[in-house]
């Protein structure tokens, strides 16, 4: 299924309603039956909602108290007074606000670079026939299923070499993970790119051609603003899937000796974890989290429907 | 017409091409190659020593344990979180008004499926910080508080959660709070998925069913489901991966990031531990070939995809 079929379906089950009082179809059941099943089925699924969302909620509340607050009544949803110093505390002492634009810089880059080469070579393997295409395709496609696990110790040793030569491509550099970042998303960019740009017809291509259009304007005027859907549907999946990454981060961004950290907020977080441990903020560690829980989920809901197409999209693919 | 082609294959594809072999390609041959090898990682001493590496992982009792646990959230969570993603995808859209044919939400589906989503777009290094503080093993977790307050656990002996290895159905209590957690954060991405599925189904296949008296719970059982299948087999396969990668719940949550006492041990925290702080002789040659097998059982799982997947598609 594709992901416009299945935007189709979510937008035509919200148009539903709209269209219900002109519907006239054959009954089902007892309206009786109708309204006990359905309070069955809202009861449980506000059990569920609630669970997702209890967890949340009291993390974010927390995040105002003080410690003593928390450590006296843990389950107490209401701050006595709103304490904004831990979010000043886990911004600067925490560092979350120096990983925090750190991250941002480098998944901006790291998504930026990932769908303009990513869709270069999904759409050369795509449209054009040549000798060792598909060797190429299934190349990418083979990085889909193996474990980053397994390649984990050349990585960390192959980039401290290179960093001995290239201090820009070494352990510890904004680029170098950008570029790995690349790296490892290029397998299911390329893979979703393909397929859409597959669909595309050839019609348009000609006719770009006699008009004079050489193969890269063909590609960054004509066919790259045809595949918009597509780009969108890989770009929230990136966007997600770099903001998101911990164990490269943990493998290559430790900084050795002196060297200023340029961490991400996974790893900010991890720390925070593990630093309350004998500083005990608690109070700081939940504003940590809260601050990088809610632009998240408020770009999310937002965007909910893209992203769920999006996501969803990306797997029945 | 096709002027300048060659130049241009080769100009669009030399960088991701480049990128991808050195950061993915290169590396995965690489661990191939050290696996055979006793190179430590202090220096670049190494010797050639066959299969010597392999042998040594069928003997070695912590990968023994990583691959019973491994196996164990390869069952269940696939297992629990379908049934339950199915479960609530079929209240959300069966629940719906009876009237009329098809798969129709409840009243406010929109704004579950929003909430239930949650979880898919917080880390997962997010979620076990949280979940972290929730499990606290003193009285002053959410959840112990939670437990204390209504009588379910004494005050004095609160609930140890990702620290207790004690063993329940012969699997350790660390393992099934951890499961826990992952069924929490995946069930909302699969309802979504299956919601989807379900209202892609074709109406006229409900008034068929509809005319021939299907009752709203039959044609669920019967209509809905069996079109779901090639669906639900791809979310078996997705649930796959993840339980074999569960490392982020595991390096965050658990003491000493496989413990206690290893009873949380799963095969990629044994081959961190292996490589990168243990003192095991011949670290990075014996971790590259836990690596190795690890790739070789996801190549297994992701053959099982294909297969699966191949299976003659029915198209609407």
């Amino acid at each position: 299924m594709s992901t416009a079929e299945i935007e189709r379906n979510v937008a035509a089950a919200d148009a539903g309603p709209a269209r219900a009082s002109t519907d006239r179809r054959p009954k089902i059941g007892s309206p009786a039956k109708d309204s006990v099943f359905s309070g069955f089925s809202h009861a449980f699924l506000l059990v569920w909602g609630a669970m997702v969302v209890f967890p949340l909620a009291w993390v974010v509340l927390s995040a105002f108290k003080d410690d003593a607050q928390i450590l006296k009544d843990p389950l107490s949803l209401i701050p006595n007074s709103l304490h904004w110093d831990n979010f000043g505390r886990a911004w600067g002492a925490g560092h979350i606000g120096a990983f925090f634009l750190n991250t941002v810089i480098i998944v901006g880059g790291g998504v930026f670079l990932t769908m303009l080469l990513g869709s270069m070579a999904a759409y050369v393997l795509a449209r054009y026939d040549f000798p060792g295409n598909r060797v190429i395709y299934y190349l990418f496609l083979a990085g889909l299923t193996l474990p980053v696990y397994l390649a984990a110790v050349p990585l960390f040793v192959g980039t401290s070499k290179l960093g001995q030569v290239v201090p820009l491509l070494g352990t510890n550099s904004d680029v170098m993970l950008i570029l790995v970042y690349v790296g490892w998303s290029l397998s299911f960019t390329i893979f979703f790119m393909h397929s859409f740009f597959r669909t595309l017809p050839q019609g348009v291509a000609e006719a770009a051609m006699v008009d004079g259009a050489s193969h890269t304007t063909l590609f960054f005027r004509v066919m790259l603003p045809m595949a918009r859907p597509g780009l969108i549907s890989v770009g929230i999946f990136n966007v997600l899937g770099q903001w998101n990454q911990w164990y490269l981060p943990v493998l290559l961004m430790q900084p050795s000796g002196g060297e200023a950290k340029h961490q991400v907020i996974s790893q900010g977080l991890i720390e925070l974890s593990v630093n309350q441990g004998y500083k005990s903020d608690w109070s700081g560690l939940f504003a940590g989290v809260t601050m990088a829980m809610l632009p998240v989920l408020i770009v999310y809901i937002i965007f909910q429907r893209q992203v769920q197409a999006g996501l969803t999209g990306g797997i029945t693919k | 017409m096709r002027h300048g082609k060659t130049r241009f294959v080769v100009g669009f594809l030399a960088l991701p091409l480049a990128l991808y072999v050195w950061y993915v390609v290169w590396p995965f041959a690489q661990s191939i190659g050290y696996s055979f090898t006793d190179w430590g990682g202090y220096s670049d001493e190494q010797h050639y020593i066959g299969f010597a590496n392999y042998v040594r992982l069928f003997n070695d009792e912590l990968i023994r344990i990583a691959f019973w646990h491994n196996v164990f959230f390869l069952i269940t969570v696939p297992l629990i979180t379908i049934g339950l993603a199915l479960f609530f995808a079929f209240l959300l859209n069966v629940g719906g008004r009876g009237n009329r044919a098809g798969i129709r939400g409840v009243w406010g589906s929109g704004v579950y499926k929003i909430i239930f989503f949650f979880p898919q777009v917080l880390s997962l290094v997010l979620i076990a910080v949280m979940w972290q503080a929730i499990y606290r093993g003193d009285d002053q977790g959410l959840l112990n508080g939670l437990l204390i307050k209504t009588g379910l656990v004494d005050k004095d002996h609160p609930l140890g959660f990702v620290a207790d290895p004690t063993p329940f159905l012969g699997v350790p209590a660390v393992l099934w709070w951890i499961l826990f957690i992952a069924v929490w954060g995946g069930v909302g991405f699969y309802l979504v998925l299956f919601s989807a599925a379900m209202q892609a189904i074709p109406k006229d296949i409900y008034e068929a069913a509809l005319l021939d008296g299907a009752s709203r719970f039959t044609s669920f059982f019967r209509v809905t489901l069996p079109l779901l299948r090639d669906t639900v087999s791809i979310a078996w396969v997705y649930l796959g991966f993840i339980a074999l990668d569960m490392y982020a719940l595991v390096f965050v949550m658990t003491p000493s990031q496989g413990g206690p006492n290893h009873a949380s041990e799963i095969f990629a925290s044994v081959l961190n531990f292996t490589a990168f702080n243990s003192s095991r002789s011949g670290r990075y040659g014996y971790a590259c070939a836990m690596g190795v097998a690890l790739g070789i059982f996801t190549m297994i799982l992701a053959a099982l995809q294909l297969r699966i997947t191949r299976r003659e598609r029915l198209e609407f």
